[in-house]
């Protein structure tokens, strides 16, 4: 007999008390959804505020512009870090980056993370934002590229269209999201409480988070 | 592994392991109650996530099938294992057909449940754990003492010296003149890893929840250090416990707000992944997954004990123990401590070995761990099933096969005297024969008890008897009217 039948077998005999007749879909029935589906009552400005409070809270960089103002704050972003070089999703819209001295980087599948590892810093978009805890989510779209990407570079900035890519809640953000791409929730930079509980930015992933809110793009 | 009581005793003198415990426990409790405080749906949020678990439980072999259809339908590989050697000829097997020597490891209780690393190592294959406290221990040839944080016990200034120490046998080594501040010691992680990291091609991880509705695995960190390990390697095996599955995805909603609060008391972890499936584009092109049995269908077929198979592993539960507050997580002889390892090792191993038959008395019953759980495990009320388990024997499901167990033989001096206090309680000319006879002889009394009565009396303070029974005192002076002076 396979593990697999010894398993299953196993797990049926165990479950001899459950009775067959609450087969069908008892999950959807037997499971109360009687939880929030946002906490609080907020207007669409007040959520990307509490978006904005909530990512600085957790040491994110919190920067707020206008469309037209987005270039030139990218371009001053990545001076003050002296970034010469800035990874490149393939589909950031290359306006973003017009008014950036830094080299671009783009990822090919050829590289190597120990090349990835030379670069300063990375730009990327993000599929949703959520208010609530402060999460950015990254799925892979052609503005994020690959996870490697925003995890090798010690400088990560992420632009969040506001007030579009905000959601109050979690439960608001899975609903957006496509579970077949890889994802990846980031709230803040890097971090430990390993030691004693003091908390320490940046261990693996990027050290510095810095989220742009930017509205009327 | 002694039985807890031994091992605890031994805890509880070390006055630096006591310190430690102590703040961190404190804060990190203090911290969680106003993570929690901030949700106003809370207690709808704990029932529903006790009911999903549930209904997931109840129909197991369900899930677990559709879970594979969807793993396999996305490009991954499952393997089931019955047992932890079974698990790790699989692991051991696909690492060495990448002809890879190296692997490095996102923190995970499964894999350390199971004894992978050694099982590894058996075979001349070295795996790195990640996680830095897990690297902390990893290094000082220690053993994790707390499911969130491992290394809790240790100080800074103890850490130090391992990096110090240990740092250069492994690899990159600690830099000179390293200080304990947690920055430091956290760079000096970072350096250390970061070689291996992006020369891994083998990484190896657990994962906090498989959605079976769509073959989704689910990884709820903190440093990045889970990231590196499931991006940057060619090949990814993930070993997770049969009970770690989800029905839908939707379910998760639940979990995510729940997890993150309980265990690190954060509105959100900094850093989760998901991923469904290898990617040729992006992450690990290979993906196997391996589910572990290990003892969980002996614990599901225990109607009480089965809620244990509810846990998300979040910890709170040992942040609030004052046992384990006193005792530490090593006293527990399992990767499991704290109140829901005192329910969960002896279900997954039986309550054969003295350590996993003491593990059900590791407990004041004060109903603290109940309190705190996401997922509402009545750890009580198992703690209480599992030591009439030990106490009487009886049916239990070991193996797959039902077995009944004997008493457990530490337990004949209890059952003596729960016996010889039913008869005198039967005769009250007895029972005050006695109390007179122990009165009257107290100056004599020993501060222990002998015989079978010494493992009770060590780590309690007996009772001292009063000069004179209740009884005699009663008829003395009347019910204490006497006494008083007011003699009606």
């Amino acid at each position: 007999m396979s593990s697999r039948d010894q398993i299953l077998g196993r797990v049926r005999r165990a479950l001899a008390d459950v009775r067959d007749g609450e087969e069908k879909d008892a999950h959807d029935t037997a499971v109360p959804r009687d939880y929030l589906r946002e906490h609080g009552d907020r207007t669409t400005e007040q959520t990307v505020d509490l978006l904005a409070e909530n990512l600085a809270d957790y040491r994110a960089l919190v920067h707020r512009c206008a469309g037209e103002e987005l270039p030139e704050l990218l371009m001053r972003l990545l001076a003050a870090r002296g970034a010469r070089t800035v990874l490149v999703p393939p589909g950031l819209p290359p306006a973003w980056l017009a008014a950036a001295d830094a080299t671009r980087v783009h990822d090919r599948a050829a590289s190597t993370p120990r090349e990835l590892d030379e670069v300063h810093s990375v730009v990327t978009g993000c599929a949703v934002a959520v208010a609530e805890t402060g999460t950015i989510v990254l799925d892979g779209g052609p503005d994020q590229g690959r996870r490697r990407i925003t995890l090798v570079p010690d400088h990560h900035i992420c632009v969040v269209r506001v007030p579009d890519q905000v959601v109050s809640s979690v439960p608001q953000a899975l609903e957006r999201l496509d579970p077949a791409r890889p994802l990846t929730w980031i709230s803040g930079p890097s971090a430990t409480s390993d030691i004693e509980l003091d908390r320490v930015e940046g261990v693996h992933g990027p050290r510095t988070l810095e989220v742009v809110l930017v509205s009327g793009v | 592994m002694p039985a807890f009581p031994t091992a605890a005793r031994e805890a509880v003198g070390n006055k630096t392991l006591r310190a430690n415990l102590r703040h961190a426990t404190h804060t990190i409790r203090d911290k969680r109650a106003r993570a929690v405080a901030e949700l106003d749906d809370w207690d709808q949020l704990r029932e529903a996530g006790k009911r999903i678990k549930d209904e997931t439980l109840r129909h197991l072999d369900r899930h677990l099938i559709q879970l594979e259809e969807s793993v396999t339908a996305a490009g991954g590989t499952v393997h089931w294992a019955a047992d932890a050697d079974e698990a790790n000829r699989i692991v051991t097997a696909l690492v060495k057909a990448t002809g890879e020597t190296e692997v490095v490891k996102v923190k995970s209780m499964a894999t350390q449940e199971i004894g992978l690393n050694e099982a590894l190592e058996a075979e001349g294959i070295h795996a790195y754990e990640t996680d830095l406290a897990e690297l902390i221990v990893q290094l000082g040839k220690d053993r994790p003492s707390h499911i969130l944080v491992p290394a809790i016990h240790r100080n800074r200034g103890e850490i130090r010296e391992i990096f110090a120490r240990e740092m250069s046998e492994w690899g990159r080594p600690a830099p000179d003149g390293l200080t304990d501040t947690p920055a430091e010691l956290a760079e000096a992680a970072r350096l250390h890893l970061r070689e291996k990291f992006l020369r891994a091609k083998v990484g190896v991880s657990g994962a906090n929840f498989m959605v079976a509705e769509t073959g989704t695995m689910v990884v709820v960190e903190s440093e990045g250090n889970g990231r590196m390990c499931l991006t940057l390697p060619e090949t990814l095996i993930s070993v997770v416990g049969i009970e770690k599955i989800v029905p839908t995805w939707r379910d998760l909603e639940v979990f995510l707000q729940t997890l993150p609060r309980s265990s690190t008391a954060e509105r959100m972890n900094p850093y989760t992944s998901m991923w469904t499936g290898p990617s040729q584009e992006d992450g690990p092109s290979t993906f196997h997954l391996v589910l572990l049995d290990n003892g969980r269908t002996d614990t599901l077929a225990d109607e009480v004990g089965r809620q244990a198979l509810r846990c998300i592993r979040c910890s709170a539960c040992l942040n609030v123990c004052p046992v384990y507050e006193r005792a530490g997580g090593h006293a527990y002889g399992s990767v499991y401590p704290g109140p829901i390892g005192a329910i969960l090792s002896p279900q997954l191993r039986g309550t054969q070995s003295e350590i996993d038959a003491s593990l059900p008395y590791a407990s004041s019953l004060c109903g603290a761990c109940y309190e705190v759980c996401p997922v509402a495990i009545d750890i009580p009320e198992v703690l209480v099933h599992l030591r009439e388990r030990v106490v009487q024997g009886g049916e239990v499901t070991r193996h797959g096969t039902r077995v009944t167990l004997r008493p457990a033989k530490g337990h004949a001096a209890e059952r003596a005297a729960m016996r010889a206090a039913g008869w005198a309680f039967g005769r009250p000319g007895a029972l005050r024969a006695g109390q007179r006879l122990a009165s009257g002889t107290r100056r004599f009394h020993p501060r222990t008890l002998p015989g079978p009565g010494r493992a009770w009396s060590a780590t309690r303070d007996l009772p001292k008897v009063p000069a004179e029974p209740f009884r005699d005192w009663w008829r003395r002076t009347n019910g204490g009217r006497a006494e008083k002076g007011d003699k009606k």
